[in-house]
């Protein structure tokens, strides 16, 4: 039998980081994060780690740059006003083909907003992270269980494709306590050599420089172009998914996060009503799950959305069917959690019942 | 006989910077400190947005490259992964006074075992010269047309005595680099501020007064004398802070 330890998804996360191979951690406090930093601030001297806390969130993605840039495994976390602060950091670490992880646990906003859960970082996540041409990994987990697994997924992935990877959770996902397993959380290394790396050439190499600098037009042009390369390669090997009752879906649910939970249960409902319905949950945000939308969504009158947002992702989800389903949305914000008879009553009345 | 050579770790390439600018003076002094201490391959530095940004070109060390006024927090990532490589940063007065204010004080006060080589000329040069933190009162800049008027932009900062005052700096000096006496000295500090970190006594920076005769409007020489009769008024010269802090 493996052994479960009941912790926080923040927790379990920072844990599965360190078996992951994270050898310095810097932080910056915002709610609802706190518990990654102070779970690495105790862990990180135990196991011969660097856990740091930078002057700011800008401090602490610049920090990440430097110690990504010595090939070293790294991390930082934070939330929505804090991510913010980070995407400058985030662009030049994309441009100078740094791998990392970055952790957002999502709250309210704009502005200050809340401190309670919301999924309005979406657009910020996945279209613009940070100015310039570029994607990153992002890995939306729906339990601890997965807080833990997808991190350790998002280092070596970032390794292997030198681009910094998002686990982004809520403050739901983050806070609540569910019993999670370590057992098959390891560090795997990168299937590339970092031979790239800034950490002193001790002279017996040529001298690398970690740089986003270029400054001739058509080499930034074949720079960005490669970079999408490898991102072609991404979507097609590494989109993941859970599907849950799909195959004769008349309404097909799409939701991530823990909103997906949520989904779920309302999907269960109806079913018990004798309305088929099923949930496509996007595991990656980017890539995003154009194709399995379109499978899952194969024999469905209708599409719902459900996010803690004004409806972000429901964008992507129109144009991976290319408007030949209709594509309805539910959503809360500002910290309401969606209630699954709520969303079961948006299901029997887009199905007209 | 001794002969004048090109320092080992300084890269065989021309210099992108003005004619009479002393960032060439600056670099090779710093090349020449790393090729003495026999650290190149151990050696791992930060260049900033600014004039020097192209300054990963020009030493034979491994290079990185921060964004505006991060190089502190850079140095800092990476010496807390390899706490045994000799990191430093090299910065100008917009990037390390302006922007990066809030990295480069916390780096001090954290005590980090990094070194800041910082080139004080007054003003932005490679946006065309604006008024930088360091702007001298009554300076005429792109966007100080009047000179800097105290009462609208208020004062200038001058770092190395807000470094006098921060308990995690091992070693902060100014010096000057506008003759053979004053760049010798030069010289020494930043021989002294690379001693301290390998030693890991703490933080250390050096202050150059530095020129940019293309953004004050004149000659070379005369740039020099300026920075004689009125930057080093200003900005006296001198060690501010010495010793462990450990």
């Amino acid at each position: 039998m493996t052994e479960k330890s009941l912790m926080k998804g923040n927790e379990a996360l920072a844990e599965a980081a360190i078996r992951a191979g994270c050898k310095c951690f810097f932080a910056y406090p915002i709610t609802p994060q706190n518990e990654i930093a102070a779970y690495m601030a105790k862990r990180m001297p135990k196991v011969g780690g660097v856990f740091l806390q930078a002057e700011s969130e800008i401090g602490a993605i610049n920090m990440v740059y430097g110690c990504a840039g010595t090939g070293t495994r790294c991390m930082t976390s934070s939330s929505s006003p804090g991510m913010s602060l980070k995407t400058e950091g985030i662009s030049y670490i994309a441009g100078a083909d740094l791998p990392c992880v970055i952790v957002s646990i999502q709250r309210g906003g704009p502005g200050l907003g809340g401190i309670q859960p919301a999924q309005s970082d979406y657009y910020q996540s996945t279209k613009a992270p940070g100015h310039g041409d570029f994607k990153m990994l992002v890995f939306a987990p729906d339990s601890v269980q997965e807080m833990a697994d997808l991190v350790a997924k998002a280092f070596e992935l970032s390794d292997n494709y030198r681009m910094p990877a998002l686990i982004i959770a809520d403050g739901l996902l983050g806070q609540m306590m569910e019993p999670v397993s370590f057992a098959d959380i390891k560090e795997t290394n990168a299937t590339v050599e970092k031979n790239w790396k800034a950490d002193g050439h001790g002279s017996k190499r040529k001298k690398n420089i970690i740089n986003s600098l270029y400054l001739e037009a058509e080499k930034l042009d074949a720079k960005v172009r490669e970079r999408f390369e490898r991102y072609k390669e991404i979507e097609n090997k590494h989109t993941q998914v859970e599907c849950y009752e799909t195959d004769d879906a008349e309404i097909l649910l799409v939701a991530y996060g823990s909103t997906a939970r949520i989904a779920k249960s309302a999907v269960r409902r109806a079913r018990e009503q004798g309305i088929k319905a099923g949930i496509l949950r996007p595991i990656t945000l980017w890539p995003f799950p154009k194709n399995e939308i379109c499978e899952a969504a194969k024999n469905a009158e209708k599409v719902l959305v459900v996010e803690m947002s004004m409806g972000q992702m429901v964008d992507d989800v129109k144009l991976a069917l290319n408007c030949r389903i209709p594509v309805e949305f539910y959503g809360r914000t500002g910290g309401v959690v969606p209630d699954p008879a709520d969303v079961l009553s948006e299901i029997k009345k887009i199905k007209g019942v | 006989m001794p002969s004048f050579k090109r320092p080992k770790s300084l890269a065989d390439v021309k210099f992108h910077y003005c004619p009479g600018c002393t960032h060439g003076i600056i670099h090779r002094l710093v090349a020449e400190v790393i090729d003495e201490m026999d650290i190149e391959g151990e050696t791992i530095g930060v260049c900033p947005v600014g004039c020097s940004v192209l300054a990963y070109d020009y030493f034979n060390c491994d290079m990185m490259q921060a964004s505006h006024g991060r190089s502190p927090a850079v140095a800092t990532g990476i010496k807390r992964a390899k706490p045994d490589k000799l990191v430093f940063t090299y910065q100008g007065d917009g990037d390390l006074a302006s922007i990066g204010t809030a990295e480069t004080i916390h780096a001090a006060a954290r005590g980090e075992n990094i070194t800041i080589i910082f080139v004080n000329n007054t003003i932005y040069g490679m946006t065309g010269g604006q008024m930088a933190p360091t702007t001298l009162p009554g300076q005429v800049t792109q966007t100080s047309p009047y000179g800097r008027d105290t009462a609208r932009e208020g004062f200038p900062l001058k770092i190395c005595e807000i470094m006098s005052q921060i308990d995690g700096v091992a070693y902060a000096e100014r010096v000057a680099v506008i003759d053979y006496k004053s760049i010798m000295n030069a010289k020494k500090a930043i021989r002294k501020a690379f001693d301290v970190q390998m030693k890991k006594q703490g933080f250390s920076i050096v202050e150059l007064l530095s020129n940019c005769p293309t953004n004050w409007g004149m000659s070379t020489l005369d740039s020099i004398e300026r920075i004689k009769t009125q930057v080093i008024p200003y900005y006296p010269l001198g060690v501010f802070k010495e010793g462990s802090i450990r």
